[in-house]
């Protein structure tokens, strides 16, 4: 089990970027900087956590209002950037405890503060960015929807302390009424349900796992073969479509989403029926 | 004060909200020309409740219907809020997806075709955790593909109302429709109160969740496109008339600097009466279609 720390985001971030600003006038908790990636000039985004944040719910590396409408300002500035030029690639540094839980959050519609981002995010994918989602530690529920899952291309690390999921351990247990002790039996074998991330690369949604001794503090070389899978994957997305047919045509797809095939052949078969 | 008038309205009105999901999809449709796709006798279930020992519906909780609306060609998909919360799993997600993606394909092909999607729903089915979720990502971005060509229409009437990653979804539709028993927020109270403490939000306060969630205030916030009653001909008028006026000038969730100047002037000291919102907020849509 893995405790969300908040430290890697800035670790890799400043890795790729070398520094670890804010753009003027953003939050400190949205870094988001351009630096070169290959033969490109590439846009990186990361949420860290921030003690001393405007909203009280969303200090901890929590996505909330500022940082949801801090990375769609970014984004949108890359898509406007290059509106008549090379689409730069976009580089979501994934780590993310949750979606901020607060009532001035609901009060003030974060539900559409996380839309604006995905939005941002999504146009810049149909507009023909790149854009790549790096897990690097946690990529939990409406974090990852606002940050990082609107990607063409998912990457992440095959390490203990990477996790995407639903909603967190002990919160899942209880709402489906069971332990986390019986939650973690199940995943074994449901694969959608585990919290391991060689699991979760079973769904076919994931373009590749990659490995990095420790996260936390990876070396020279590693930050390189880090930079290479990017500059592989910018390529891939580059040469494919521009949705998101990838994460069910894949390989894994095929065996963990028959059900999601089968519907999709089914409905366009109906559709044309008259 | 409800008048005399207003009096005989509410007692002829035709619920909407208790219609199931399939006959509030129906009801949308110009008469006689809907049918459903991949209906419950198609038996396309989820592969993944009953090796849970949860019992699995032959819809998936998920009704898709194609047909025409105002004489133009549009899709229906409506989520069962009475079936596991109206939550999304990898059959019910990947009907919405597929659906939207159709109406794209038709639309690019030269025959405009909108979607309408019934939100009642608490989010990712937590049975299929991870495939929930990735299938709130795909319709979302089926949304932004397809409201490119022709407009998505979300409509949450109640009870269940529209929480979770869904709301998401909500917030990127080109309108949304409302009713007073609505609710529409990213998360729920219960799930507020667990994290953050009962001095956050005190989950027993119903009327707190309607102040704050409930339809009329996000309509008042303008956050929302119209309120309406619970009455059928109403909703279905309501959705007519936004897919006779098409796409909007430019979609909310796009409207980034109006809303983060908003977030920035706010003070965060403390918690909001959700009036002061209104005030603040409340001509937002009006005055962003003068621009």
């Amino acid at each position: 089990m893995s405790t969300f720390t908040g430290v890697r985001g800035t670790v890799w971030f400043r890795a790729f970027t070398g520094q670890d600003n804010p753009m003027p006038g953003d939050p400190k908790s949205v870094l988001a900087a351009d630096a070169p990636l290959g033969t490109d000039n590439a846009r990186f985004l990361c949420i860290v956590p921030d003690q001393h944040a405007r909203f009280p719910c969303a200090r901890n590396g929590q996505v909330g209002l500022e940082e949801a409408y801090t990375l769609a300002t970014r984004v949108r500035e890359a898509i406007e950037l290059d509106k008549n030029a090379t689409k730069r690639p976009i580089i979501a540094i994934v780590d993310v405890k949750s979606q901020a839980y607060g009532r001035r959050e609901e009060t003030a519609a974060i539900f559409l503060a996380a839309a604006a981002a995905a939005d941002a995010y999504g146009t810049a994918r149909l507009a023909g960015h790149p854009v790549i989602a790096l897990v690097v530690g946690h990529a939990i529920s409406g974090g990852f929807l606002t940050h990082g899952y609107q990607a063409n291309r998912i990457l992440a690390f095959d390490d203990d302390g990477v996790m995407i999921h639903a909603m967190h351990k002990e919160a899942a247990a209880r709402i489906t009424r069971r332990t986390v002790e019986e939650l973690d039996e199940l995943g074994k074998t449901i694969a959608p349900l585990s919290y391991d991330i060689k699991d979760y690369a079973k769904l076919g949604l994931l373009h590749k796992l990659l490995h990095v001794e420790n996260p936390a503090k990876p070396s020279a070389h590693e930050v390189l073969a880090v930079k290479n899978e990017l500059i592989a994957a910018i390529a891939d997305a580059r040469s494919k479509p521009v949705d998101l047919s990838n994460r069910r045509e894949s390989a894994e797809a095929f065996k963990t989403r028959k059900a999601s095939i089968l519907v999709r052949a089914k409905l366009e078969e109906q559709w044309r029926e008259t | 004060m409800i008048t005399s008038r207003d009096k005989t309205t509410f007692l002829n009105r035709q619920s909407f909200l208790e219609l199931d999901a399939r006959g509030r999809a129906a009801a949308l449709f110009d008469q006689g020309t809907s049918r459903e796709l991949v209906g419950p006798f198609d038996r396309v279930e989820s592969p993944w409740l009953a090796i849970q020992d949860v019992t699995p519906q032959e819809d998936d909780g998920c009704v898709v219907m194609k047909g025409k609306i105002a004489g133009k060609a549009a899709v229906v998909v409506a989520l069962e809020g009475a079936f596991q919360g109206g939550s999304m799993g990898e059959v019910s997600g990947e009907k919405m997806t597929a659906a939207l993606d159709l109406a794209c394909a038709d639309s690019e092909n030269g025959q405009p075709t909108s979607a309408v999607i019934l939100l009642e729903t608490g989010g990712v089915r937590l049975q299929e955790a991870n495939l929930g979720l990735a299938a709130v990502a795909e319709v979302m971005a089926s949304i932004l593909t397809l409201r490119k060509h022709a407009p998505v229409i979300c409509v949450t009437a109640g009870t269940v109302g529209c929480f979770g990653g869904m709301s998401l979804a909500a917030g990127l539709s080109s309108y949304i429709v409302l009713t007073r028993e609505a609710r529409l927020g990213l998360n729920g109270p219960e799930v507020i109160e667990q994290e953050n403490g009962i001095d956050e939000w005190d989950s027993s306060n119903r009327a707190l969740v309607f102040a704050i969630n409930g339809g009329e205030q996000r309509y008042a916030m303008g956050l929302a496109d119209a309120l309406v009653e619970d009455d059928t001909p109403q909703i279905a008028d309501a959705v007519r008339g936004f897919i006779a006026k098409g796409l909007p000038h430019v979609h909310r969730s796009s409207q980034v600097e109006l809303y983060r100047s908003r977030i920035g002037a706010l003070d965060t000291s403390r918690q909001w009466d959700p009036n002061e919102l209104r005030r603040a907020w409340g001509t937002s849509a009006s005055e962003e279609d003068k621009r």
